[in-house]
């Protein structure tokens, strides 16, 4: 579903992403581990063009997407996209936060649109928080739209940029919940996080990077039980 | 020498209805030239943030310029100098209006531009990975939130013209402050009617910055409905 090539991402002189090569199938979730400044999260963005790579491929669902005159904002409606910030639209209401993309971009009617939303916040359990403004709600509250809001845009694969990291403690887990309950459904999935336990429950594969490489991939078992790479190892050592 | 005349404010009333004319004027001059001011000053900060080199530079030129002249010499190259150019005069009031719009355009267009920087970044990476286009992203998540930053900077911008426009009264155009002079000359008075003047002057700038300062904290509180 989603292929990279020989991807490469510069920031100035910095080189973040060196050679990127993978693959993400269908139905599949891809946890990606690493220390800070590993280039997890450029990836990430370099999927759905909020970077652009310095050179290399792209290619979702058959289209290389970082090429000239291809339509990003049309293939960016089939990857939904979570961030550490949440990035909740602060002037508007829970409700108009889900429904807008959906009313503009889908355009779908407000009918519809707003069944589609209730349908969701019923499944993130935020229900009661329809009329709320995000001000009002605590950040896993607020996280748990923004997957919502994602989500109503009825997106092929979800992209999670370290979906967690900005939570108190007490409020990692019910954001988690509601990934773990994407797994169950099936979703196709590329995430990076910190949070090991979870990684190593959800993951299908989990694809440990280091310095802008791709150090080793494989089953969470074999990542984390029976580690590689000299990298890999000295990394889960210091954080399990 | 200057003969010493004790104060006698007895001499305004009967120019009072004059006064108010003057005052009308002014406000009437300074709602025309903001309404130009922000038009030109969206499009000056739209040119700014564009991608193409060319409309950034000609938004920069025209920005720079206006901030770095003085505001009564962009009034005479209007008032003096166009008509020479165009071989026709233009009334005071047109080239007032003009003058003090293109001025006040390059200072808008400062506020406004940073008033859309002012949105986080955050906002139309997230309308972005939603789909939305960047006209999208600009009219429902960006203008929206920016408004908020320029409403009571425009309300500031509004004062200073105000206060500025009393430049306009050098080419003889019957605002507030060209009233003041006609009076002293009927009068042979100049205390007294300045001194109204300004009183006059003062009471429109402060109810303007009074209704801003109860503006902005109802924007604020939106904040944290």
């Amino acid at each position: 579903m989603i292929t990279v090539k020989n991807l490469y991402k510069q920031f100035g002189k910095l080189e973040v992403l060196k050679d990127i090569s993978c693959n993400i199938e269908k139905g599949e979730v891809v946890v990606v581990i690493g220390p800070s400044g590993s280039g997890k999260s450029t990836l990430l963005r370099c999927i759905n063009m909020l970077e652009v790579p310095t050179s290399g491929d792209v290619i979702v669902e058959g289209i290389k997407i970082n090429e000239k005159g291809v339509n990003i904002n049309k293939l960016r409606q089939k990857m939904g996209m979570v961030f550490q910030h949440f990035n909740l639209f602060p002037h508007l209401s829970v409700l108009d936060n889900i429904t807008l993309a959906p009313k503009k971009v889908r355009k779908i009617d407000d009918k519809q649109a707003m069944s589609e939303a209730l349908e969701l916040l019923d499944r993130v359990g935020l229900l009661d928080k329809k009329d709320a403004y995000p001000a009002q709600l605590s950040g896993g509250q607020k996280q748990r739209i923004a997957i919502a809001r994602a989500l109503a845009m009825k997106p092929d694969i979800m992209l999670f940029d370290e979906p967690t990291s900005a939570l108190d403690p007490e409020m990692v887990k019910e954001v988690l919940n509601v990934i773990q309950d994407l797994v169950k459904e099936g979703m196709t999935m590329m995430i990076v996080t910190h949070e090991m336990g979870f990684a190593r429950e959800a993951a299908d594969r989990i694809m440990f990077m280091d310095e802008g490489r791709i150090i080793e991939q494989g089953i969470p078992d074999a990542i984390f039980s029976n580690p590689q790479n000299e990298r890999t190892k000295s990394f889960l050592s210091k954080i399990l | 020498m200057v003969s010493k005349v004790k104060l006698d404010f007895s001499i305004i009333p009967r120019f009072i209805p004059m006064l108010l004319d003057g005052v009308r004027m002014t406000i009437l001059l300074t709602l025309m030239a903001v309404g130009i001011g922000v038009v030109l000053g969206l499009v000056a900060a739209l040119m700014k943030m564009s991608k193409f080199k060319l409309l950034r530079f000609i938004a920069s030129a025209y920005i720079e310029i206006i901030r770095g002249t003085p505001l009564m010499i962009q009034l005479y190259l209007v008032y003096f100098g166009m008509p020479q150019l165009i071989g026709f005069i233009i009334p005071d009031a047109i080239a007032s209006v003009c003058a003090l719009g293109f001025n006040s355009g390059a200072y808008v267009s400062e506020i406004i531009r940073a008033g859309i920087m002012s949105v986080d970044r955050g906002q139309t990476e997230a309308a972005y990975s939603l789909g939305m286009n960047s006209n999208m992203t600009m009219r429902y998540i960006i203008i929206p939130q920016a408004v908020k930053n320029i409403l009571p900077a425009l309300v500031n911008e509004f004062i200073t013209l105000i206060k500025e426009s009393s430049v306009v009264s050098v080419i003889g155009l019957t605002e507030l402050t060209r009233k003041a002079n006609m009076i002293t000359s009927v009068t042979f008075r100049a205390f007294e009617p300045l001194i109204v003047v300004a009183f006059l002057y003062f009471i429109l700038t402060f109810t303007l910055s009074k209704f801003m300062g109860g503006f902005e904290r109802r924007l604020r509180k939106s904040d944290y409905r």
